[in-house]
């Protein structure tokens, strides 16, 4: 070859050639029955591993006071414009109902004066986001397993579902969790942010907190918690709103 | 009759090949998912461009898994691709240690720790002499597989658990280790580039000493007592 560029541009075309040759080969494979069968077994196999190598009720970290960020940052929804919300919002969410449904032996509906005369969990956690940054807080609130045991959850019942008064792009927020996120001593229903009552942009009055998995679990302005066996009848079946509409993973512990 | 001895064994050649391939989802995948956030921060929290360290830039489309911005499909390629990576390196360093391979060809001995001893290997290799006395690899090579095998692989792995929530607490002082989540993160994105580089380093020398016997070599296993390798 006289022209001394000449292999190098042809190397150069190679590489990006097989860069583009990979890439294309990754979407297909993910297209395919095995290749999203694959996908989700690997979440799984993250979700066993993680829950054999400590106990299930092992503690996520908690840090001192001192550690607490200077302020908590709000993500997806921050305010909502609905008339109901306006209005509760206005009426500092003294009349804010929360309700305990689906397959428990006693329905229920609880005032903010229920869920503030229940015991309490006070916890300074740290807030992971699927995005990669993280805040610290000082949350309180009851434990799920409080609630659910006044309740009486029934056989069958495998997964918790978390109703929001708010909507994002696509449609209305939920979330949900296995029973073993429901009864870890940290899954509290929080009220307090930093011992004050939540600000809106981060759920007001009421959100969950679920410090073993990521942000978008943990839903804000909560208005009912669900008990159901499957949750295919769900939203789209995918067991919450960044599920259905953006194919998150379920188990967000990663 | 005894198999004649091979320049590479046949765990060797497996694990570099499947590596490789891990490597370039994962690195792909990770480029995607530090589009959502481009921030990094030291200790255990930060969310805000006051508290971080480090803007990193926006990585184009041609660089990244999906060839789109797609946070989630992209963590479930760094989390699928996550497992291969992971057993692999260990399966490498059992057979390693077992062969007594790291004992002979990877470790380097406290006399060759000299200055004037480095300096002559930098030298040689800017000279593009491969051509290294006895044993298999020469210093430089030790030095930098072992840092790649030793530090730079077990560290992508090791700060990838610290960052995740549901790890964090079989093993909370891996990311005290660490100097707090964001810290584990800020590592994650620093040893991720430490491969790159290494892998720059490597492509450039296997094509400066004979690409073709090199990575056929890596491919067949090639014959024991050959040099030059990069």
């Amino acid at each position: 070859m006289t022209n001394s560029t000449g292999p190098q541009i042809k190397r150069r075309g190679l590489l990006a050639g097989m860069g583009a040759l990979f890439l294309g080969a990754c979407s297909k494979v993910a297209e395919t029955k095995i290749g999203s069968g694959l996908l989700d077994a690997a979440e799984d196999w993250h979700r066993k591993a993680h829950r054999s190598l400590a106990s299930r009720m092992a503690l996520a970290r908690e840090f001192e006071k001192e550690d607490i960020s200077p302020y908590f940052r709000g993500n997806g929804t921050t305010e909502i414009d609905t008339p109901e919300y306006q209005a509760a919002m206005e009426n500092q969410f003294a009349d804010w109902r929360l309700e305990v449904r689906g397959m428990v032996d006693t329905p229920m509906s609880l005032s903010m004066d229920n869920i503030r005369a229940l015991p309490q969990r006070t916890q300074i956690t740290r807030h992971d986001c699927v995005e990669g940054w993280s805040a610290i807080g000082e949350w309180t609130g009851p434990q799920l397993s409080t609630l659910l045991e006044a309740a009486g959850v029934q056989q069958g019942a495998n997964f918790v579902v978390f109703r929001c008064a708010d909507s994002f792009r696509q449609g209305p927020y939920y979330e949900s969790i296995d029973m073993v996120d429901a009864y870890h001593p940290q899954t509290i229903v929080a009220h307090l942010l930093n011992g004050e009552p939540l600000p809106v942009k981060n759920g007001a009055p009421l959100r969950m907190r679920i410090e073993k998995q990521l942000g978008y679990k943990h839903a804000k302005y909560l208005t009912a918690i669900e008990l159901v066996a499957s949750l295919e009848d769900i939203g789209e079946g995918q067991g919450g709103y960044w599920e259905d509409h953006h194919g998150y993973q379920w188990y967000a512990g990663i | 009759m005894a198999r004649p001895a091979r320049k590479h064994g046949l765990i060797t050649r497996l694990w570099h090949w499947l590596n490789l391939v891990c490597i370039a989802v994962l690195f792909m995948s990770g480029l995607n998912i530090s589009n959502a956030h481009r921030l990094l921060y030291w200790g255990d929290w930060g969310f805000a461009a006051e508290h971080a360290w480090l803007e990193v830039p926006r990585f184009p489309h041609w660089m990244t898994i999906p060839d789109h911005y797609n946070l989630a499909v992209a963590r479930d390629w760094h989390n699928l691709m996550a497992w291969p990576f992971a057993l692999g390196l260990l399966v490498m360093w059992i057979a390693l240690i077992v062969t007594g391979r790291f004992w002979r060809e990877l470790r380097t001995t406290r006399k060759e720790w000299y200055y004037k001893a480095i300096w002559a290997d930098i030298t040689a290799h800017l000279k593009l002499n491969f051509d290294h006395g006895k044993g298999k690899y020469n210093f430089l090579q030790r030095l930098a597989y072992g840092a790649v095998l030793g530090i730079f692989l077990p560290g992508m792995i090791i700060t990838g658990l610290a960052i995740s929530p549901g790890f964090e607490p079989a093993a909370p002082w891996v990311v005290d280790m660490l100097g707090g989540r964001q810290s584990a993160r800020s590592f994650h994105f620093i040893f991720a580039w430490g491969i790159f580089a290494f892998f720059v380093v490597h492509v450039v020398l296997v094509l400066l000493s004979g690409p073709i016997r090199q990575v056929g070599d890596m491919i067949t296993g090639g014959k024991a007592g050959q040099r030059g390798k990069p």
